[in-house]
């Protein structure tokens, strides 16, 4: 049984046709990717999955409960990763993983293991104590995967896992990534815009465009579907989303203005 | 079929008193992150000493000598409503928090983890009562410094401490609802400015309700900031009355609260829209 399942997902916005007729099945334990040019509604489609949105049509199941019906039992089997940089500044990287792990329910007892656990996992049992504030781009993404993964969710969700990080920085998120599904066998659904992210990480990969799905397959498949000698990923997405400059929505923009104020927020 | 033990969606009676066990202590995990960060950075508080500092020593001794008719001395009538000020002013701005951390994404997460809503709201207004708690403490000593007879009775202290969390309880959650409602700080902002001073004046903290116009009573009379000076003016000083009784004082207090705590949970999603 697929571990996420979407049958003719839809959301608007108003006018904006976010999600349109969205189908995807992801199977337990595999790295999953989504990509898409800038407001093609690969947010959208998160946020439906993990119960932040409700569709306008559609439906969708993830570890075999409705995000309509059983968006409890949703919330307890995944974990979250936002597209912004979403870790509580005003409080230390252990602060904000023992407030997750109150709120996992958690026991008492098992709680401090699992932190550490946790942080050191990601690199952090160096700075657990230091206030987020100070943290590094890299390092907070690092903590946010380490709050998002405290539960031991079947399926992970990350939102541009690698946004806005420096090449060793990214490199690190990636073997993370990696050893999670490899080590824990979770499985992981990620967006992102880079191409090599998702070459090297997905097994499978959709591309998304315009709210629809455009094409879906292992990425080795979808570079030998081009016919072409030598194609990579990026020729790809330029095939199945290539006319991307029609389709800027606001979404880039929002994302962008919020993005600074993190960074404004956190600095 | 059913997953192995991930949670049930389906509540029967026997889940209550679970759900409500789970409710209060998700509530209490909300105020400890609040409080963490109060920890970490306290300045915060001692800023807000200024305000309530220049009512009493200007505004308390000026008008007081110009023109007080009533019993006893006018700084013993307007420290208890200096205090619920201070509380309004600290909680009527609660609400962008919520706005700021939606930018930030915390909101997002929050509201993944399996929270209840009403938990979410409620956390928040404890916390903006832990620090309108700060303001009891700043007020009482600034009080003493000009001479307001205090009451200091430990039960009564108790009591403003009750009031005190219940009144910024009620006040930060409205401020939240507005905060969903409106969903961005500039407009937030606006709206912010523009109901402090009305929710002040058409009060009792600074003036007794009788010397109103009759519209003005009307608008006094369903202001939950009058129903908080009235219980602190029967507790805070010596020989102080409330005129609407305490027991009523508390309860329009709850109630108000437990409106704007419903409110705010069905709200609450609104923010991330
Ligand atoms: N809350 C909202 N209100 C109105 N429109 C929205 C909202 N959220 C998203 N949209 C619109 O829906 C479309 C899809 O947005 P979404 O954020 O899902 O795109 P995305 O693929 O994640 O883009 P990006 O790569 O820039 O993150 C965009 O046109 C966006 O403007
Ligand atoms: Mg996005």
């Amino acid at each position: 049984m697929p571990i996420i399942e979407t049958t003719a997902l839809t959301r608007r916005f108003a006018d904006v046709l976010a999600v349109d007729d969205f189908n995807i099945s992801v199977d337990e334990g595999e790295v999953f990717g989504l990509l898409g040019p800038n407001g093609a509604g690969k947010t959208t489609v998160i946020k439906m999955l993990v119960t932040l949105l409700v569709p306008t049509s559609g439906e969708a199941a993830v570890a075999g409960w409705s995000i309509r019906r059983g968006a409890a039992a949703v919330r307890r089997n995944v974990g979250y990763v936002p597209q912004m940089l979403s870790a509580d500044g005003q409080l230390s990287g252990y602060e904000n993983l023992l407030i997750f792990a109150k709120l996992y329910d958690i026991p008492r007892r098992e709680r401090r293991q699992r932190i550490n656990e946790a942080l050191t996992f990601m690199g952090l049992g160096d700075v657990a104590n230091s206030l987020v504030r100070t943290y590094s781009g890299g390092m907070i993404r690092r903590l946010e995967i380490a709050q998002s993964m405290l539960h031991h969710p079947r399926v992970l969700f990350l939102d541009e896992p690698t946004v806005g990080l420096d090449p060793s920085a990214r490199r690190a998120v990636w073997e993370r990534i990696a050893e999670l599904q490899e080590r824990l066998g979770m499985t992981i659904f990620l967006t992102t815009h880079m191409m090599e992210e998702a070459d090297s990480l997905c097994r499978r990969v959709a591309i998304m465009h315009r709210g629809r799905v455009a094409a879906l397959d292992t990425p080795a498949a979808l570079k030998a579907s081009l016919d072409r000698e030598g194609a990579t990923l990026d020729d790809v997405f330029i095939h199945y989303a290539g006319d991307s400059l029609a389709a800027v929505g606001g979404g880039s923009y929002r994302d962008t203005r919020r993005a600074r104020r993190t960074a404004r927020r956190l600095g | 079929m059913t997953p192995d033990g991930h949670g049930a969606p389906h509540a029967g009676w026997a889940d209550v008193p679970y759900a409500i066990a789970a409710f209060v202590r998700k509530t209490f995990v909300i105020a400890e992150l609040e409080a963490r960060k109060l920890r970490h950075d306290p300045t915060e508080l001692f800023m807000r000493a200024v305000q309530p500092t220049l009512w009493l020593l200007v505004f308390g001794q000026v008008f007081g000598k110009y023109r007080w008719h009533g019993e006893g001395s006018y700084l013993d009538f307007l420290a208890p409503g200096i205090l619920a000020q201070s509380v309004l002013f600290i909680a009527i701005f609660y609400g962008i928090t919520i706005i700021w951390e939606r930018d930030l994404g915390l909101v997002h997460k929050m509201l993944v983890t399996p929270t209840p809503r009403s938990a979410l709201v409620l956390g928040k207004a404890l916390s903006a009562g832990v620090r309108a708690i700060s303001q009891v403490v700043l007020i009482f000593i600034i009080s003493l410094i000009v001479g307001v007879h205090i009451n200091w009775n430990p039960l009564h202290l108790l009591a403003i401490v009750l009031i005190v969390v219940l009144g910024a309880a009620c006040f930060s959650t409205f401020s939240l609802v507005i905060a969903c409602l409106v969903k961005t700080r500039e407009r937030f902002m606006g709206i912010g400015q523009l109901m402090t001073m009305p929710l002040f004046f058409a009060s009792n903290a600074i003036y007794p309700i009788e010397i109103m116009p009759n519209w003005l009573k009307v608008v006094a009379r369903v202001n939950p900031l009058t129903y908080q000076v009235d219980a602190l003016r029967g507790l805070m000083v010596v020989g102080g009355v409330s005129h609407y009784s305490i027991a009523l004082d508390l309860g329009m207090l709850l109630g108000i609260t437990t409106v704007f705590v419903l409110l705010g949970s069905r709200l609450y999603r609104n923010v991330v829209g």
